[in-house]
């Protein structure tokens, strides 16, 4: 196969979404017809985490991956401006998460909310909607094209595989997720959950010398008579 | 004009859209031939329908089908099917620290209660295992790499446990203890998480050693797990016999049950099964209920009794090596089907019958299995057991159906059968995590996961014959559900802002004060509820077994014996609502009841409850 064929199926195909696979697939059988030796880090960027360019509620251009995810622990969901739903009990609530991560907010770790209508929520709207919610730096409402903000939604998982369920974007809103990139440790969980276990979901996923810490903390407690 | 279902129309819609993109495809310059050659056409023409290249537009994991395309190739039927491998005692005196009833965090144990039953049923048997990292091939040679798992002593499925209740009246006989080492490593692959927790299902079983999602074992810890292995009633409404027979259970298995993470976790490896004999159900077809014997569990010649561990997995296409989709909250399906750790293996087996132990660990499949003769025809066989219990007598069937968690035991008669083949064929059909679409495939056309060649030796079979057993009860009778409940709950599984819930309300934590509490040695009837079209559960209660007493309203029926029988996972299935009945008895302690489709219960579709001496009056926890 030529890449003359190659590049006329990707112009042919344009934003359609198999186009990338589809080569990467037609690449791995024209070159080696056995498998490449590609780290897991690097597959779970590759799957997840297209570097597309975002616009953050403070006006900055940001790479996804390169500027948000890479070497970071993050939470992040999807939100709307005008959403008459969950989305503004959860930013509360994630709010109070904020306030309970304290300063490792916006040091290492990152907040972020991507817009589910990315026409509606501009710089400014975004903006306003932080301001109202005295979201604190660290987590940034983005946004981008359409195309890309729908493209980010499937791939972080924020789906419904019911065509007609997965219009309605509410159905969107209810879950947070959370990782650390370097340590390839990723999870999920409701919302509206008391920030306090957020918090403590999120610590599992911790650096290794906090997990040590906590663990060492935790077996003092126990040995003085706690526990559960 | 024919009647189209909705869902035949949006069929009907993604067949033209795939059309279409075929047509774009080969307009773009790709040749057909280019496309069989990718994979991403079938031979009939059309794009590849279930996963690959696809107008569907989600995948089973939630992401374009495109991004998540097929396992690479296999070839079936190569490998021989392992028998798994009987873990061997230790000697007390091998276990150091010395176990005690008092947690010892002070040499490193995650345990944070006293076993509560230890002076009742010391511990007569010692077992040790550690959760490791392991490499292990599932595919044919040369066609996948060298998986990395994480495995009981390293390997998955891991080890099977092989006990004996103690005889009525000798309850404390049956009694081990088993300990758990984490030695997981620090880096996880892509994904899994190193600190678990390890559920005996469905044990009865002290709640503290039952493995609470929340009672984590961190890396380098140890958890000792007491199993008294001691029939239901032994210290409350059969105390003098040591315990109620009706409540025997057989087929059991263990795996990770860490909070949040069980999904990964599992599906990396950390599952395993568990056997329990007794003094009727012997393990040797000469005695008791002479079903086929056991023998040491791998000569073919002496074992009969065969545990068949069942899931399915996928494959990333560039690396070969074994995939999880990070982001699904709907559940995941597999394109490989695995029978104890092998891509559709081989069995061969003699010309006699067989006992069958069906276990299916996910993550989110349903099977209906038949058993596919030639020709394309259907062979029947006896099923024994839901969920590891005896029935009260052998159901002949052409299929079971179970979900995630439940088990099977089923007798297969190949007597008749020298020098044929046959293929356990799953024929339930499944496109996405919500469950199976309710439609089942005609002889031939399902998924085929194991082949089965009688051509073993002849060797004598002394098994009973299920179809000469005379009528009535040939096991155990089932117990009786006159007692009054105390108190009747309703669980409605439900989802809201694509978020999971039980009764509107989040799982709440491991913090949280418990959602309820259910009386020690009290009687309560629950009600399960599913008002989806789209979605189905498996249902899965701890600690203790349930009787079903009606299906939207109708006595259990149909399929008889089998929709009666005693079971800890139920089958929630599309608008439907269920009434169980519970007794819990002798045991005090925290546990889950929780969705077991694994990727669902990550998402938080779990409630924890305690059981204590004062219960409360919540009817909708």
């Amino acid at each position: 196969m030529t890449d003359l064929k190659r590049r006329s199926l990707i112009a042919t195909l344009g934003a359609a979404p198999f186009a990338v696979p589809l080569l990467a697939h037609a690449q791995a059988l024209d070159a080696n017809p056995k498998f490449k030796q590609i780290p897991s880090r690097e597959r779970i960027r590759q799957r997840y985490f297209p570097n597309l360019e975002l616009t953050a509620h403070d006006g900055r251009k940001l790479k996804f991956y390169d500027d948000l995810i890479k070497d970071k622990i993050v939470i992040f969901n999807m939100f709307y401006a005008k959403c008459e739903g969950i989305c503004s009990p959860i930013t509360r609530n994630l709010v109070r998460l904020q306030n309970l991560l304290g300063n490792r907010v916006g040091k290492d770790i990152f907040m972020y909310s991507f817009t589910l209508k990315p026409k509606e929520d501009t710089v400014a709207a975004m903006k306003h909607y932080a301001h109202m919610h005295k979201v604190k730096p660290g987590w940034l409402f983005l946004t981008g094209s359409a195309n890309d903000m729908e493209t980010l939604r499937r791939k972080l998982g924020f789906v419904d595989p019911d065509p007609e369920v997965d219009k309605d974007l509410s159905n969107h809103i209810g879950v947070i997720k959370y990782g650390n990139e370097p340590m390839e440790r990723w999870g999920g969980c409701p919302g509206m959950q008391a920030p306090e276990w957020i918090a403590e979901t999120l610590s599992w996923v911790d650096w290794p010398e906090n997990l040590a810490k906590k663990k060492e903390n935790s077996a003092k407690a126990k040995a003085n008579g706690g526990g559960k | 004009m024919a009647y189209i279902s909705k869902r035949n129309l949006r069929k009907e819609k993604e067949k033209q859209t795939a059309a279409d993109n075929r047509r774009e495809l080969i307009a773009a310059g790709f040749k057909r031939r280019d496309l069989l050659k990718m994979g991403l056409l079938t031979s009939a023409g059309m794009l590849i329908p279930k996963k690959g290249l696809s107008a569907r537009p989600l995948n089973t994991r939630g992401s374009f089908d495109d991004d998540e395309p097929n396992s690479p190739q296999t070839t079936p039927f190569q490998e021989l099917m392992p028998r798994l491998p009987v873990l061997p005692q230790v000697p007390l005196s091998s276990l150091n620290p010395q176990p005690t009833a008092a947690p010892q965090p002070q040499f490193g144990e995650a345990r944070t209660v006293a076993h509560q039953a230890f002076a009742d049923f010391p511990p007569q048997r010692y077992y040790e295992m550690s959760e490791r990292e392991g490499t292990v091939l599932m595919a044919p040679q040369g066609e996948l790499p060298p998986q990395t798992i994480w495995g009981f002593n390293g390997i998955t499925p891991g080890p099977l446990i092989v006990e004996r209740y103690g005889v009525l009246g000798r309850p404390q006989d049956g009694s081990i203890l088993l300990r758990l080492r984490n030695n997981l490593p620090l880096e996880n692959g892509g994904f899994g998480l190193p600190s678990v927790t390890e559920h005996l299902h469905n044990g009865h079983t002290p709640l503290e050693s039952d493995g609470f999602p929340c009672f984590f074992m961190e890396r380098g810890q140890f958890y000792d797990h007491h199993y008294p292995n001691v029939y239901a009633g032994v210290k409350s409404t059969h105390q003098a016999q040591g315990g109620d027979i009706r409540e025997a259970m057989h087929t059991l298995w263990y795996h990770d049950h860490r909070i949040d993470h069980t999904a990964e976790n599992t599906y990396k490896g950390l599952a395993g099964a568990y056997i329990l004999f007794n003094e009727f159900d012997t393990g040797n077809e000469n005695t008791g209920f002479k079903l086929p014997s056991f023998g040491d569990g791998q000569n073919p010649l002496t074992s009969f009794d065969i545990y068949m561990v069942i899931n399915d997995k996928v494959f990333d296409n560039q690396t070969g090596l074994l995939k999880f989709d990070l982001f699904n909250t709907d559940g995941i399906l597999g394109d490989k089907f695995l029978v104890n750790g092998k891509i559709q293996p081989v069995l061969h087996v003699s010309p006699r019958r067989y006992r069958f132990r069906w276990l299916n660990t996910g993550p989110s499949r349903f099977y209906q299995l038949f058993v596919l003769g030639p020709n394309n025809s259907t062979k029947s066989f006896w099923q024994i057991s839901t969920d590891g219990n005896l029935l009260e007598r052998p159901v002949q069937v052409n299929s079971s159906r179970f979900s995630v968690a439940e088990r099977v035991d089923v007798i297969v008669d190949f007597t008749n059968d020298a020098g044929k083949t046959f293929f356990l064929e799953n024929r339930l059909e499944q496109e996405d995590g919500r469950g199976p679409t309710g439609d089942v495939l005609g002889a031939g056309q399902g998924d085929k996961i194991l082949k089965i060649i009688v051509d073993g030796p002849v060797v004598p079979d002394n098994s009973v014959n299920p179809a000469t057993i005379p009528a009535g009860t040939y096991f155990y009778g089932f117990p009786d559900t006159n007692d009054a409940p105390r108190i009747t709950r309703t669980f409605r599984f439900e989802r809201g802002n694509g978020q999971w819930q039980v009764n509107g309300q989040l799982v709440g934590g491991c913090e949280a004060p418990p959602r309820f509490r259910i009386k020690r040695n009290s009687v309560e009837k629950w009600i399960f509820q599913n008002n989806s079209g789209g979605w189905q559960h498996p249902i899965h209660m701890h600690f203790e077994e349930f009787q079903t007493l009606s299906i939207n309203g109708n006595a259990p029926s149909g399929t008889g014996l089998i929709t009666r029988g005693r079971k800890d996972v139920f089958r929630l299935e599309h608008n439907m609502e269920a009434q169980v009945y519970f007794r819990f008895r002798d045991f005090v302690g925290r546990f889950p009841l929780h969705c077991h489709n694994v990727v669902h219960e990550d998402h938080a579709m779990m409630v924890l409850g305690l059981i204590d001496d004062v219960g409360d009056n919540k009817t909708q926890p």
